[in-house]
């Protein structure tokens, strides 16, 4: 798949907000007036911002309410609701604490759960895609919760917290990197498959519709090498999960936790652009790509 | 909606036979003329005439040579477009209703107006079969000529869709594939048709006729009894093995030099 910055940056900064608002809302830390302002702030500009970034590359984002319609049958329209519900439910509730410096707890769960509700709808846009047997595994909403949970609690300072659900994340991670390093060869689906010649023979692309590039090229068929990959794959893990926990394991300093922050945010950026950039649509198969990975 | 019919009254699909194309994409370029300028924006190209063209093609022919285990390759032609699917998963990931099955007769389509251009149905689609049009920002996919099909301004003989109207070797056929007596159901049934990617569970109504073996001339020169093709073999054999006439006298003369 063609690894969209704007959806790269989407997944990748709501997922973080929506974390961050979930710790918000079940009270970790209690915060209250000016402090809870900032903690807010951080997570609406996180949150909302990644939101906008995916409207990016839309074709026509002026008709994007009508992504409000098709809850019923399409994950993308989930998250829509899921996206909107939490974020006002937990307006709500931060405006108590800004504001009134109350805390109305049972508010704080019902957009915790909202949030990570949101967070699952955006990794099942994903994982619900037959055509991607990489993603197509719940390993990938596991994935993403995992990192939306691990990144929320090191921007809301729950360092014991941070530490078990970033190592979480970080096997998860590369659990489903294992599993999806088989998944086309195990799903089945090849070239003699897809075009129904195996019969005859051994099938091998010939000659594309045209010389020149199309859609499909662009958008499903982009090929990583194994080596740069194997090296983003470490990069990503380092910066996401073991640098951040080394850092918390020292005394706290606040350059320490910012540090951690940073390094964390690199390093799930880095590796949702693997998440696209290796991910071998079956279209690919008719263009002959993936021709070693397939048996 | 983007829930699936539970059924639909027809299935219309195409049948195309990969035994017959010929892999002249004539079919390609007709689609691409009736669909620029009917149903919905026009189908756009980019850089046309320059260095790197590409454009929205609804249908597109691919080539593959498939090996057997004995005797030449062969090159199969392979024309693809929307399969029309009965459990289409572009239909249901689309968030805003754009893209819908008809109950009448199964046919696929994307109102235009309500798509967002978000292409999460083009990444449902195993096929290939959606393109997002560069210039427009909205999913272009085949109609099954839904303007041509049930259009009374035009000829009885040209309400099929424009890629079998126009195909020279008779390899696309048009028809309601739910009736087992109609010609599309009777080629599946006594040619063997075939579902792409029947693994991904999509439940294509467009079927496949897969091509015949093809390297049998040797096979029939060598029993002259059997097969049309040796109707000309004896008169293909050599007149003569060694050389008469004037290369003859040539090549003898040639020897004793
Ligand atoms: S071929 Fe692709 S676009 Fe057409 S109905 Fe099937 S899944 Fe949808
Ligand atoms: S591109 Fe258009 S038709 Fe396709 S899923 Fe998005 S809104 Fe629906």
């Amino acid at each position: 798949m063609h690894p969209a910055p704007s959806v790269i940056v989407f997944t990748s900064f709501s997922g973080l907000g929506f974390g961050l608002l979930f710790w918000l809302g079940i009270g970790l830390p209690a915060v209250t007036g000016w402090t809870a302002f900032a903690f807010f702030t951080i997570a609406y500009l996180f949150a909302v911002g990644g939101l906008v970034s995916s409207t990016f590359h839309l074709g026509h984002p002026e008709r994007a309410l009508k992504a409000f319609t098709q809850w019923r049958t399409s994950w993308l329209s989930r998250e829509g609701w899921a996206a909107v519900a939490s974020l006002i439910v937990m307006a709500a509730y931060g405006a108590g604490l800004v504001f009134v410096q109350s805390r109305w707890p049972v508010l704080g769960y019902v957009g915790a759960a909202l949030c990570l509700l949101t967070v699952f709808t955006t990794s099942m846009i994903y994982a619900q895609m037959k055509t991607i047997p990489r993603w197509n595994s719940v390993l990938t909403p596991l994935n993403y919760l995992s990192i939306s949970l691990g990144g929320g609690a090191l921007l809301a300072g729950q360092i014991t917290w941070a530490i078990w659900l970033l190592l979480a994340a970080g096997v998860l991670q590369i659990a489903a990197w294992l599993r999806g390093d088989r998944a086309l060869t195990d799903s089945g689906t090849d070239l003699a498959s897809a075009t129904r010649l195996g019969t005859i023979g051994k099938v091998r692309a010939f000659e594309p519709p045209h010389t020149g590039t199309n859609y499909l090229l662009k958008e499903f068929v982009h090929v990583v090498g194994r080596k740069h990959a194997l090296k983003l794959r470490v990069i990503a893990i380092t910066l996401m999960s073991a640098l951040p926990v080394l850092l918390l394991l020292l005394p706290f300093t606040h350059i320490a936790a910012a540090a951690a922050v940073v390094s964390h945010l690199a390093g799930v950026l880095t590796a949702r652009w693997l998440f696209f950039a290796e991910a071998e649509h079956v279209v690919g198969l008719y263009y002959g790509a993936h021709a070693g990975k397939a048996a | 909606m983007t829930a699936l019919p539970e059924r639909t009254d027809r299935k219309l699909g195409l049948v195309i036979d990969l035994d017959t194309c010929v892999g002249c994409h004539a079919c390609v370029i007709s689609c691409k003329g009736w669909n620029t300028e009917n149903y919905g924006a026009p189908l756009s190209d980019q850089d046309p005439y320059g260095g790197a063209p590409s454009g929205t093609f609804l249908n597109r022919v691919h080539s593959y040579e498939v090996q057997p285990p004995e005797g030449a390759a062969q090159l199969v032609h392979f024309p693809k477009s929307c399969l029309h699917c009965e459990d289409a998963p572009c239909v249901t990931v689309c968030p805003t209703g754009a893209s819908y099955k008809r109950v009448e007769d199964g046919i696929v389509l994307v109102n235009e107006s309500d798509c967002i251009g978000c292409g999460l149905c083009a990444w449902a689609c195993p096929y290939g079969a959606r393109e997002l049009d560069a210039a427009e920002g909205v999913m272009k996919k085949c109609t099954l000529c839904v303007d041509r099909i049930y259009n009374e301004n035009l000829p009885e003989v040209d309400r099929t869709p424009a890629c079998v109207r126009t195909c020279p070797a008779g390899a696309r056929h048009f028809g309601d594939l739910s009736d087992p007596a109609s010609d599309v159901s009777r080629l599946v049934s006594e040619r063997g048709g075939v579902d792409l990617m029947p693994e991904q569970g999509t439940k294509p109504v467009n079927k496949y006729l897969p091509p015949r073996p093809r390297d049998r001339l040797a096979r029939d020169a060598a029993e002259p009894t059997t097969g049309e093709i040796d109707v000309l073999a004896p008169f293909l054999e050599p007149v003569a093995e060694t050389p008469q006439g004037f290369i003859g006298w040539l090549d003898r003369a040639l020897e004793k030099l």
